[in-house]
């Protein structure tokens, strides 16, 4: 470890810390915690839900995807950015419109029942629990990688930095970090696309032609197929993500962070214009990565490729664009692993506890003391779990908290608001039966199973063919609803009057 | 904004013709739009799967595929400006309505 790569990352330790002290002193309501008291603007918000989403496994995965399969890495980015017409088209104002802190509040506008409210924040915990544990040994691999410590030593810098800024600052921290990360990476890829491009003479043709014979794959590196050969699973794997994002907690709850449904539109716009750019800055970085790094030495770092960035930013910028990769890299984890952390406690603190247990009757005092022991509950039990998965292969625990948003949560979404016959029943049978589809199906897929010992949880041969089964667990989540519904008599045609016009115009008799 | 004090008969306002005219221009956007994109989306996979005239070279050594793939970032810069703009011209609508019905109870 240099001298740089220390600096740089005791500066981003203590600008994120200033950025805590600060949200502290201006976190003073339950609202303030969980959503910042609603007073982000749009394009601070935008920013922000673009940090929330290019993680550590957008930045360093997809970079490393491209650099080592060309083309079918190239898949990630296209499925990632247009899920953003998803959230914008159907889910953000809607949402914006109906919900306070979390998921659950945004289906109990329609329906007061509390199984409706618990079966939301178990697909939530369940979410949130699953990527947090694939972002933190994810994490806690890559820093080891970078400045040479060991796993569980990476594993809790990380956690307990994600603990300070939730604890103290809870989503004003949050989101600042996230905006501050937001801006850092971007520059960063920035520098690194220009750099890339220099080095082709600003030609993208001349680059195309050039990686064409700089992997073992030769011309096949162009085209589609090296990574993704079977049909039926790669469209199962672009359902997954085109309709994950829109059912992501911690995505979702970065809609209650504005003021007004106008506002969550703006934000979105934002967003995807920064996302959008983003992934186009990942063909540069992939292809730089295949030309000038090399097949051999990003697979010599990390199997997976996650090392292609980071190796670029030396091979082309040297040690300095090293180091400042490397710590906008750990800036990356830190900021989403504490907007994870928030929407866990959320469902925790406020449906389970506050909303179910308490039945709603809680002073602001509780409701804060709450939401601090949640996080720190969500905190501990997530860098326990990471610290005891070191060894499992986790990078299908991404693919799964997908595919349990597109399928539990996107389904009862829109029911939700574009349905007038849905109801109690229809609710909870969409959550489970996606939730259940999702989990069962991955359970017995080439993710968890796997003919070769050691490659994946369990040896044996796979019973279910691919790899993400949205492709049957999303239908499941709908027709789950539909069944439930209909089996149920129960409907309430004036609630969903209310609903409707709430929803869509965007009136709140509270603000 | 007022209307703590009444109970919003919104029944009343969901069946004005003000609002179903409201949701009549929304749901004409709005649907087309996203079966649009959805479309252009999962021909993408679809025509790499069971497909290779996506493999023949448009410019140099740039295929097909890649001029769909960056067409696709395209199309959702334009879906975005055009979502801003339609949603925008509704905003107005959306005003009227909560002025001229919701704040007066739901009555027309």
């Amino acid at each position: 470890m240099n001298i740089t790569v220390i600096a740089l990352f005791l500066a981003i330790v203590l600008l994120t810390l200033v950025i805590t002290y600060w949200a502290a002193k201006n976190t003073k309501t339950t609202g303030d915690f969980y959503t910042a008291g609603g007073g982000l603007t749009g394009f601070q918000n935008g920013i922000a839900i673009s940090g929330d989403y290019l993680s550590a496994a957008s930045f360093l995965g997809i970079a490393g995807a491209i650099a080592l399969n060309g083309f079918d890495g190239f898949f990630y980015s296209i499925g990632f950015l247009i899920a953003y017409l998803v959230v914008m088209f159907l889910v953000a104002e809607p949402l914006r419109n109906l919900g306070k802190y979390t998921l659950a509040d945004m289906i109990n506008a329609r329906f007061d029942a509390k199984k409706v409210r618990g079966a939301a924040a178990l697909s939530t915990i369940t979410i949130v629990i699953f990527y947090m544990i694939a972002q933190l040994v994810g994490a806690g691999a890559l820093i080891q990688l970078l400045f040479g410590i060991k796993y569980w030593i990476a594993v809790l810098i990380v956690g307990v930095m994600m603990t300070i800024y939730v604890l103290f600052g809870g989503m004003i921290a949050t989101s600042w970090v996230q905006i501050v990360k937001a801006v850092l990476l971007m520059a960063g890829m920035i520098i690194m696309t220009f750099l890339v491009l220099w080095k082709f003479h600003f030609n993208i043709g001349e680059m195309f032609t050039s990686v064409k014979s700089a992997t073992s794959h030769g011309a096949a590196y162009l085209k589609p197929g090296i990574q993704y050969k079977d049909g039926l699973g790669t469209i199962s794997l672009m359902v997954a993500l085109v309709l994950g994002t829109s059912g992501l907690p911690h995505i979702l709850m970065r809609f209650f962070t504005v003021k007004d449904a106008k506002t969550a539109r703006s934000s979105v716009i934002t967003a995807t214009w920064t996302i959008g750019i983003f992934y186009i800055l990942t063909l540069f970085l992939g292809f730089g990565a295949a030309a000038f790094v090399g097949q051999t030495k990003i697979l010599e770092a990390n199997p997976g490729g996650n090392m292609a960035a980071p190796l670029l930013a030396e091979a082309i910028g040297g040690e300095l664009l090293f180091a400042f990769i490397s710590a906008v890299a750990f800036a990356t984890i830190l900021a989403v692993v504490a907007g994870l952390v928030l929407s866990g406690a959320s469902a925790f603190a406020h449906d389970l506890y506050a909303q179910i247990i308490k039945k709603g009757k809680v002073t602001e005092r509780q409701q804060m003391m709450a939401a601090r022991n949640a996080s720190l509950a969500v905190s501990v039990l997530s860098i326990i779990l990471a610290l005891g998965a070191q060894k499992l292969n986790v990078a299908f625990l991404v693919s799964l908290a997908f595919c349990i948003a597109a399928s539990a949560n996107l389904p009862v979404i829109l029911y939700t608001v574009y349905w007038k016959r849905f109801n109690t029943a229809g609710a909870i049978t969409a959550i489970l039966a996606g939730l259940i589809s999702a989990l069962v199906l991955v359970a017995l897929s080439p993710s968890v199973m796997s003919p070769v010992p050691g490659a994946a949880l369990i040896t044996g041969e796979p019973i279910f063919p691919w790899a993400n089964p949205a492709l049957i667990s999303v239908p499941l989540g709908f027709l789950g609803g539909y069944i439930g519904t209909i089996l149920s008599k129960e409907s309430d045609p004036v609630r969903y009057a209310e609903v409707k016009v709430k929803a869509n115009i965007g009136y709140n008799e509270q603000s | 904004m007022n209307g703590q004090n009444q109970k919003v008969d919104y029944v009343q306002v969901e069946q004005s013709e003000q609002f179903q005219q409201f949701m009549t221009k929304r749901k004409k956007f709005i649907l087309p739009y996203t079966i649009f994109f959805l479309v252009f989306y999962f021909l993408l996979p679809i025509c790499t799967s069971y497909t290779s005239f996506l493999n023949t070279p448009a410019i140099g050594d740039i295929s097909w595929v890649w001029l769909f793939a960056f067409a696709q970032f395209v199309m959702t810069f334009v879906l975005s400006i055009v979502y801003v703009k339609k949603a925008g011209a509704l905003d107005q609508e959306a005003e009227l309505i909560i002025k001229n019905q919701i704040q007066k109870g739901g009555a027309a």
